[in-house]
């Protein structure tokens, strides 16, 4: 049986981030490199013999759960350490042993002659398999470990180089924020426990349209701290202040946890979670609009940055808020379909900036660049190929999925929810051409002491491949002909939710806590697939695409000199490039009183009250002990004569 | 019968245990333990404890005594405490601990007498012999038996790192 | 026969004699002796008893006592003679530093 290997895949990588962790100083980096990449690449392999094993059970089977032990039992509380393979982790395991497998291999090129190697792949390694464990735990407190063991690699990670300041506030920052998060998350986890009274994955789904009424108060406080606890790990409004400042981390780090696997756990979250969600409209509503939110107001601040890699972190934000657009207005699948693809087309640009970086020895401004495409020919191919992916321009495996979110945000939500997408999508192609042009393009502002040069080849050949997997990408999702979306028809099982039979359920429990239920009728009526709508909608998008682009060239290469003059003393735009200035009004609404709050609570709590009330105690304890230290003689047979008087003492009493 | 052997044996060992407590040189009480010892050897052999009798004659007024012994004899104890009735006579703690002593006894006493005690048990003509101390001993207290020759070892190699003059 | 009653009182006695001679005397290896009484008096309930109920737990146990009387004089009087060595007496009253 060939599922029986589950167990192994997560495996893999925690052996590798031991071997590493311990002993990775004497391997050399040689070995180093290849033991991180091979515990990953056997994941992936493992990975692959799982999916053929899934594919080979007998039909009518969705869920394969593999439990090794029982983890815990206290009273009715019951986990146990078990897997649960069905068609989304799988989906979820494959790209990010995947990615991660290209990603480690680019890492032992970019890291090469790092200080301390060895440690890098460690976290690597660890983050893998926390993250495995994330996607494939079966229940939910499996799940928290793994949310909590990624976001600890990645607070180790963005901290790497723990000797410049920025990198360790950073990691602080990022931990702090993602703490917001987990607490909701972790209190939604008792909350489904004490509805349900278990947290197994397959046990609360099942359970869940019987024992939670539709739209009602318990499912939307629910679905709301989940949500919010994903909008920590997923950097959306308001919590995604961390992910920028997250760049400080190595390059392949921002790749691999900030922009393809960890911060779309947030998303795989929602998705794994849409049997509670479906039952909460107004949850949904709410992700929604977070969602658009952040991807548009992440795509303006896209636009004004400077540093290649914040633009990047920006675009990541803004591409996750597209994913919780589509949750939010119920199409999972095109949540999950540009999860995917976003993780290759966005782990290819990152590498690919982060080839840029390593040729041009370490800058990070765009301003510093320019001219470069001669010099890194397969770096700018590559880049190039993603950014049009990004992009929306077909038929790169964006516009796929992109067009897909959209068209569901203009069905199943509202042209508000697609207005400010559409929009998103106009400055997506805009900031992202802005940035290929001011990096390869137009004349070299480089410093002259540079050289410029290619990458080796372990870094451009993963480059290669995700520019690969970024083009035909969207074959996963051909929309338009019924049954040719292959995403779709393999999640199917996963999102099936029988609305009708929810509604049934509910009616009846509001019925027997003597309540009306509202009328529901209009949920149940579903609007046909409109074949002419969505050609409208692609033709639509790619030309908002294309004017971005063009956007862009007139900007940054006809008239570089352009877009300065329209923004010397514009006001609005220098709110933007300070990032709305979100960061100083938490500083001032939050950290600032916190920090204030905590100096009165040490300086007049803690030390005055607390320490002088302990110490008063021993003060008075000292005083009694004084006086009563006379008792202490000294004399052996005085202790004898209180021995005997305590013993007769009992004696009588007891008698 | 046997009562008129007991109350011969139990007055000899009661004078000599008052004896050991009051007399001056310690060589005295060493000599007066002894001859508790005995009487008290044989009011165990009276209870047809005799395996119990020996082992009293044997390891206390043996062994032990010896001991004490030859600890006096080393440390050439004369009647250094000769003047602790003088001194001790009138203090709060001779009349107190008289007082708390006659107390208990008394208390014990009438215990001992609201309980009806009339009643023991047959005894078999084994009771008390080695062989069924033995068997007892090596079959549901074998434990503590391992126990406690292990405590004598502890027992002896504590006396040996004490008793040297120098650690070293 | 002799009633259980009487072993119990002579028990008894014994008890108090050895309390009395670890409290009054000042003699370090007299109260050990004082202590030894103790101990025997101890051992006579346990063997009346045992007869009494015809059982031989109580004089296996008057056994260990002795171990632990053996293992306990040899190590008491080994503290004396070290006692001794530092100050060369053996009156309790003279060893008061254990105190504050």
């Amino acid at each position: 049986m060939l599922l029986k290997l589950t167990f192994l895949v997560p495996l893999f990588p925690l052996i590798g981030s031991i071997i590493n962790g311990f002993f990775g100083l004497k391997l050399g980096e040689k070995k180093v490199g290849l033991i991180g990449s091979a515990a990953v690449f056997l994941s992936f392999i493992t990975t692959i013999l799982v999916f053929i094993g899934f594919l080979l059970l007998p039909e009518g089977e969705h869920v394969f759960e593999q439990s090794l032990f029982t983890w815990m039992v206290a009273g009715d509380f019951h986990v146990d350490f078990g897997f649960q393979i069905d068609n989304l982790s799988l989906v979820m395991m494959s790209f990010v042993t995947g990615v991660g497998f290209l990603i480690h291999v680019y890492s032992t090129g970019y890291m090469h002659g790092e200080y301390s190697f060895y440690r890098f792949f460690a976290y690597l390694n660890l983050f893998m398999f926390a993250m495995l464990l994330l996607v494939m735990g079966n229940n939910f407190l499996l799940m928290f470990i793994g949310w909590e063991g990624v976001g600890c690699c990645s607070y180790f990670l963005i901290g790497y180089y723990f000797e410049k300041k920025s990198a360790c506030d950073a990691g602080t920052k990022a931990f702090v924020v993602n703490r917001v998060g987990d607490f909701a998350f972790l209190l939604a986890v008792m909350y489904i426990f004490s509805i349900f009274g278990t947290i197994d994955y397959t046990e609360v789904f099942h359970a869940a349209p019987e024992k939670l009424i539709f739209g009602g108060e318990v499912v939307t406080i629910i679905t709301l701290l989940l949500f919010v606890g994903a909008t920590g790990k997923s950097a959306q409004l308001p919590l995604y202040t961390w992910l920028p400042d997250a760049m400080e981390g190595p390059t392949p780090v921002s790749a691999l946890i900030h922009a393809a696997t960890m911060v779309t756990a947030g998303v795989f979250m929602v998705v794994r979670c849409n049997p509670l969600f479906n039952l909460a409209p107004d949850t949904m509503l709410v992700v929604a609009f977070v969602g658009a939110g952040t991807a548009l107001f992440a795509a303006t601040i896209g636009m004004t940055q400077f540093d290649i890699k914040r633009v990047l972190a920006y675009s990541t934000v803004s591409q996750i808020g597209y994913m919780f657009l589509a949750c939010g207005v119920g199409a999972y699948t095109a949540a999950i379909f540009h999860m995917v693809t976003h993780a290759f087309f966005k782990a290819c640009l990152f590498l690919g900036s982060g080839s840029v970086i390593h040729g041009l020895e370490g800058e990070q401004d765009m301003r510093k660049m320019g001219g470069i495409k001669g010099d890194q020919p397969i770096t700018y191919m590559t880049f190039l190929v993603s950014t049009l992916a990004i992009a929306g321009i077909p038929p790169l495996s964006g516009f796929f999925s992109k067009d897909e979110v959209l068209y569901h945000s203009l069905m199943d939500g509202n042209i508000i929810l697609w207005g400010m997408g559409i929009s998103a999508a106009l400055l997506t192609a805009f900031y992202m051409f802005r940035l290929v042009f001011m990096t390869f393009h137009g004349e070299s502002r480089v410093d002259p002491s540079v050289h410029v040069h290619e990458s080796p080849k372990v870094m451009t050949l993963p480059l290669v491949i995700l520019a690969g997997l970024a083009t035909v990408g969207g074959l996963l999702g051909i929309p338009l002909f019924h049954g040719w979306h292959l995403l779709h028809n393999w999640l199917e099982p996963i999102l099936h939710f029988d609305l009708a039979s929810a509604l049934q359920h509910s009616e009846h429990m509001l019925h027997e806590a003597g309540r009306h239920a509202p009328v529901w009728s209009h949920l149940l009526e579903k609007e046909e697939h409109n074949v002419w709508l969505e050609i409208f909608l692609m033709l639509f998008s790619s030309v908002v695409a294309i004017t971005g682009i063009a956007l862009a060239y007139i900007f940054y290469v006809k008239r570089p000199d352009l877009p300065d003059k329209l923004t010397e003393g514009q006001w609005g735009y220098d709110i933007v490039k300070n990032k709305y200035l979100v960061d100083e009004l938490y500083d001032e609404t939050i950290v600032q009183p916190t920090i204030e709050g905590s100096k009165l609570l040490w300086k007049e709590c803690d030390a005055r009250g607390i320490d002088g009330a302990v110490n008063g105690v021993a003060r008075v304890i000292g005083w009694f002990s004084d006086r009563g230290k006379a008792f202490q003689s000294g004399f052996v047979r005085n202790y004898a004569l209180f021995i005997v008087v305590g013993f007769i003492t009992l004696l009588l009493i007891a008698i | 019968m046997e009562l008129l052997i007991f109350y011969p044996l139990a007055g000899f060992s009661l004078m000599l245990a008052l004896g050991v407590v009051m007399n001056k040189s310690p060589i005295g009480s060493a000599l007066c333990l002894i001859g508790m010892m005995l009487g008290l050897a044989g009011i165990f052999a009276l209870q047809q404890a005799h395996f119990i009798a020996i082992l009293q004659v044997i390891i206390y007024a043996g062994a032990i005594m010896v001991l004490f012994m030859f600890v006096i004899m080393l440390l050439n104890l004369k009647g250094t405490d000769t003047k602790w009735r003088a001194r001790e006579r009138n203090t709060l703690l001779t009349v107190l601990t008289t007082f708390l002593a006659l107390g208990v006894l008394y208390k014990v006493i009438t215990v001992i007498f609201e309980f009806n005690l009339d009643s023991p048990a047959k005894v078999p003509d084994t009771f008390g012999t080695a062989a069924v101390i033995g068997e007892t001993l090596f079959t549901d207290f074998v434990l503590p038996f391992e126990v406690a020759s292990i405590l004598l070892l502890a027992a002896m190699v504590g006396a040996v790192v004490l008793a040297k003059t120098k650690l070293d | 026969m002799v009633p259980l009653a009487h072993y119990l009182l002579l028990s008894a006695t014994l008890f108090m004699i050895g309390v009395v001679g670890v409290l009054v005397r000042r003699n370090a290896i007299v109260v050990f002796m004082s202590i030894e009484i103790m101990l025997n008096a101890v051992n006579i309930s346990l063997i009346a008893f045992d007869k009494y109920m015809n059982q031989h737990d109580g004089q296996v146990f008057s056994f260990m006592v002795m171990c632990v009387a053996a293992a306990e004089v040899s190590v008491g009087l080994a503290i004396i003679i070290s006692m001794f060595r530092n100050k060369p007496t053996v009156n309790l009253d003279e060893f008061n530093i254990m105190k504050w």
